[in-house]
């Protein structure tokens, strides 16, 4: 049954259903409806779990960091600020392989200070070791915390999560959603089963330090774990579709891009105002599609490549900038290697950033941008700049 | 006669011969015994402990980073209490960790009331990365970063009251202690560990390395701390002081003499004024613990 | 070979790491006047001496560092350091 709810409420409905043990989160712009729903809902019984409301995010991952060792399912949620202030602890979570999800609420990074969305938060910690997921609406959402869980957890993988949308344009929107009912998430994901944990009856050393003659084996092994994680995630997703009638077995979903010329690559809300807009460019019988990535780590090529094998110019939507990079996207980037043996052209079109609108017209722009061949720029820029 | 307790740290440790924190580690763990997780911070204790794959640690242990053992510690607590688990949750850190750059973490764990022991080894500025000097390095003190010279006559701040801080925020029990008087030091483990709620202990932990002294004296340092009134040794609980180590109270000149980091004081000729201040917050020490023995008329 | 997940290990290995090699002197101990008050095994930063059958001290000189602790805290003066002969 469909119900309508704020964003931010939907995912903290998924994170009610999928009963971590431990809760710790500190509360920051725009991130702070779901940490406090979920504090209702610890408060009201509804889930039975320890709630720490820490003194700042450095210490809410530490504390989840600490209680996922001991074996307990956990849950957090930042964004912007609060996630560059975690950054220590996100990659040690990764080294540590704890499979922590952990929901980023996508704003802008200062200064200057901004609370507005834009994917540069979690995109500067992409070589962090944790998998980022991006949902394009509340529905996605909710349903990729229960996958990134899944995937996490699972032991070919030990990997902790992103589950990435955007600030304010999905956390604080009311939209239909599908809430599963507690007995099916429950079939759908089982309790934790940590793959080691901190226990006195079985007691291991744990995070230890790692001289030259190790410390790159452990590299290599975060890194082959990320690559096992896209077919894990692909399984799960398949099998949650299965489920719940919502497909997420792909780590891509291609929008009309069958018989397209062009091709927008994209992740997150934008996805749905380009899909609007290549509606409209399809009327006037424009030959555009959308390629919407699902998953940025791990970075699906195989599947970039092959959705965008029949296109003849691509334009990558970036709600980022690579400072320094002739590139100016990091999605761009990955982009461009994963199409590279096909010899297409790949612009990256930087908006979007600190909360800036982008509309209809501004993707129609950048299509014909990258159908003429226009370098990879800006796009939306106020005039007195240029 | 042996204390029969066992052990829970193990030999083959890289420490330094006659390594205080060594023997704070293994004295902590004799008191604390099996049913302990041990969260360490990123120091000289964590990494002669723990080159992988070797651990001298034989109940659980854990190590994060630098300054986030008390955060660590709270979501360990957490977890096994929902779990229904029992075990105690032990940090061992070192004061840059616990008087620097783990004060955030330490406070809010303090100021939540999670059920865990805080232990710092005290040993006085940052020995792992070559003796730079730390909010708990003592007055004059000379160390890589804050060497005695033509304009400087070493540390120039007298070392942070932790345990006061610690006190502020509520804490059930807070201790100091020195590996000098072990049986005294493993009982405030004990009591910590057994006192519900955050409590600290701050055990003197000299480094022969660092302050410049034979590895064989390190005990002799200790109480030499004690005596000169550096250091002192008591308990708070609830807030309030309720046990002081009563001393015979000697010129602090002999414990500074006995350390390179304070010989400046003394070469090429005696700083009278240094030395005197040092002796001031000796006597202020004593004044505000009462730890002085009076003779009876 | 995979290394363990997380940089762990199961505990006590650190015995692997032999360290009374670093040692340039020895402490020898003299039973006659030992009154086995057990002071050096509690002070042993190393962990390396324990009680005998009899109740005097007995080092492992696998991991005796030679710091000297234990002759210098030696209530008896029963243990002297030796150089180690080559």
């Amino acid at each position: 049954m469909l119900q309508i709810m704020e964003g931010s409420h939907a995912v903290a409905e998924a994170v009610k259903l999928s009963r971590p043990q431990v809760v710790s989160a500190y509360p920051i712009t725009p991130q702070t409806h779901i940490v406090e729903r979920l504090a209702e809902i610890v408060a009201d019984g509804e889930l039975d779990a320890d709630y720490i409301c820490v003194e700042s995010e450095f210490s809410a991952l530490s504390s989840c960091l600490g209680a996922s060792a001991a074996g307990s399912r956990v849950y957090s949620a930042t964004t912007s600020q609060g996630l560059a202030f975690m950054a220590e602890v996100v990659f040690n979570v990764a080294g540590m392989r704890l499979p922590i999800v952990m929901t980023i609420a996508n704003r802008s990074l200062g200064a200057p200070l901004s609370i507005w969305n834009d994917q540069q938060d979690s995109l500067f910690l992409r070589d962090s070791g944790w998998m980022q997921l991006y949902a394009e609406d509340a529905q996605e959402a909710m349903d990729l915390h229960f996958i990134a869980y899944k995937a996490a957890e699972n032991h070919e993988v030990l990997l902790p999560a992103f589950v990435c949308f955007d600030g304010f344009i999905l956390t604080h929107t009311f939209e239909p959603v599908d809430i599963p009912k507690q007995e099916e998430i429950d079939a759908y994901l089982p309790a934790f089963n940590p793959y080691q944990r901190l226990d006195a009856k079985d007691p291991i050393s744990f995070g230890m330090y790692a001289t030259p003659d190790y410390y790159q084996e452990f590299r290599y092994e975060i890194n082959a774990a990320m690559t096992r994680a896209k077919k894990v995630l692909r399984e799960a997703g398949a099998e949650f579709g299965e489920m719940f009638g919502r497909d997420y077995s792909g780590l891509v979903e291609e929008y009309r891009l069958d018989d397209a010329d062009t091709a927008i690559v994209a992740m997150g809300s934008v996805c749905g105002t380009i899909k609007d807009a290549v509606d409209e460019m399809r009327d006037d019988g424009k030959k555009v599609g959308l390629l919407k990535l699902r998953s940025f780590r791990p970075f699906p090529y195989e599947d970039v490549r092959t959705a965008l094998a029949g296109v003849s110019n691509v334009a990558v939507l970036e709600k980022n900038i690579n400072i320094g990079s002739r590139m100016l996207g990091a999605v761009g980037l990955e982009v461009k290697d994963a199409v590279y043996k096909n010899g297409t052209p790949v612009y990256s079109y930087v908006g979007g950033l600190g909360g800036r609108d982008i509309r209809r017209k501004d993707v129609k722009m950048i299509t014909e941008w990258a159908e003429t061949g226009r370098n990879d720029c800006f796009f939306g820029l106020r005039e007195e700049v240029l | 006669m042996a204390d029969e307790r066992p052990e829970f740290f193990e030999s083959g440790h890289r420490a330094c011969g006659g390594c205080g924190p060594a023997l704070a580690g293994r004295l902590i763990m004799k008191a604390a015994g099996e049913n302990t997780i041990v969260v360490a911070s990123t120091g000289c204790m964590e990494v002669f402990s723990t080159p992988y794959p070797e651990t001298a640690w034989k109940t659980p242990w854990i190590h994060s980073l630098f300054q986030n053992a008390a955060a660590v510690a709270s979501g360990i607590e957490s977890s096994i209490k929902m779990q229904g688990r029992d075990e105690k949750v032990v940090v061992i850190a070192g004061d840059g960790a616990t008087f620097d750059i783990g004060v955030l973490c330490i406070s809010g764990a303090f100021e939540r009331g999670h059920d865990i022991t805080y232990i710092c080894y005290d040993n006085e500025a940052y020995m792992n990365t070559g003796i730079q000097r730390s909010g708990a390095t003592p007055y004059d003190a000379s160390t890589t970063t804050s060497p005695a010279g033509k304009n400087s006559t070493g540390n120039s701040r007298p070392k942070k009251d932790m345990p006061a801080i610690l006190a502020a925020h509520g804490a059930p029990y807070v201790a100091t202690a020195s590996i000098a008087y072990p049986t005294d030091m493993m009982k405030k483990v004990e009591k910590a560990i057994n006192t519900k709620g955050p409590c600290y202990l701050q055990v003197h932990a000299p480094c022969c390395t660092g302050w410049g002294f034979d590895g064989a004296k390190t005990m002799e340092i200790g109480k030499a701390a004690i005596n000169s009134g550096l250091w002192v040794n008591f308990e708070m609980e609830e807030g309030t002081v309720t046990k002081v180590k009563k001393v015979k109270r000697v010129p602090v000149d002999d414990y500074l003499k006995s350390q390179k980091r304070f010989r400046h004081l003394f070469k090429p000729e005696p700083k009278t004024e240094e030395i005197a201040k040092i002796q001031a917050i000796a006597d202020k020490n004593a004044e505000k613990y009462g730890t002085d023995i009076v003779p009876k008329n | 070979m995979a290394l363990n997940v997380g940089c762990s290990a199961r505990p006590g290995n650190a015995r692997d790491n032999k360290t009374g090699s670093w040692r340039t002197f020895r402490p020898v101990f003299d039973n006659e006047k030992c009154n086995k008050c057990g002071t050096c095994m509690m002070i042993c930063p190393e962990v390396c001496i324990s009680e005998d059958e009899e109740g005097y001290p007995q080092v492992d000189y696998e991991f005796c560092k030679g710091c000297g602790l234990c002759t210098e805290e030696c209530p008896k003066d029963a243990i002297e350091m030796k150089k180690e002969e080559k």
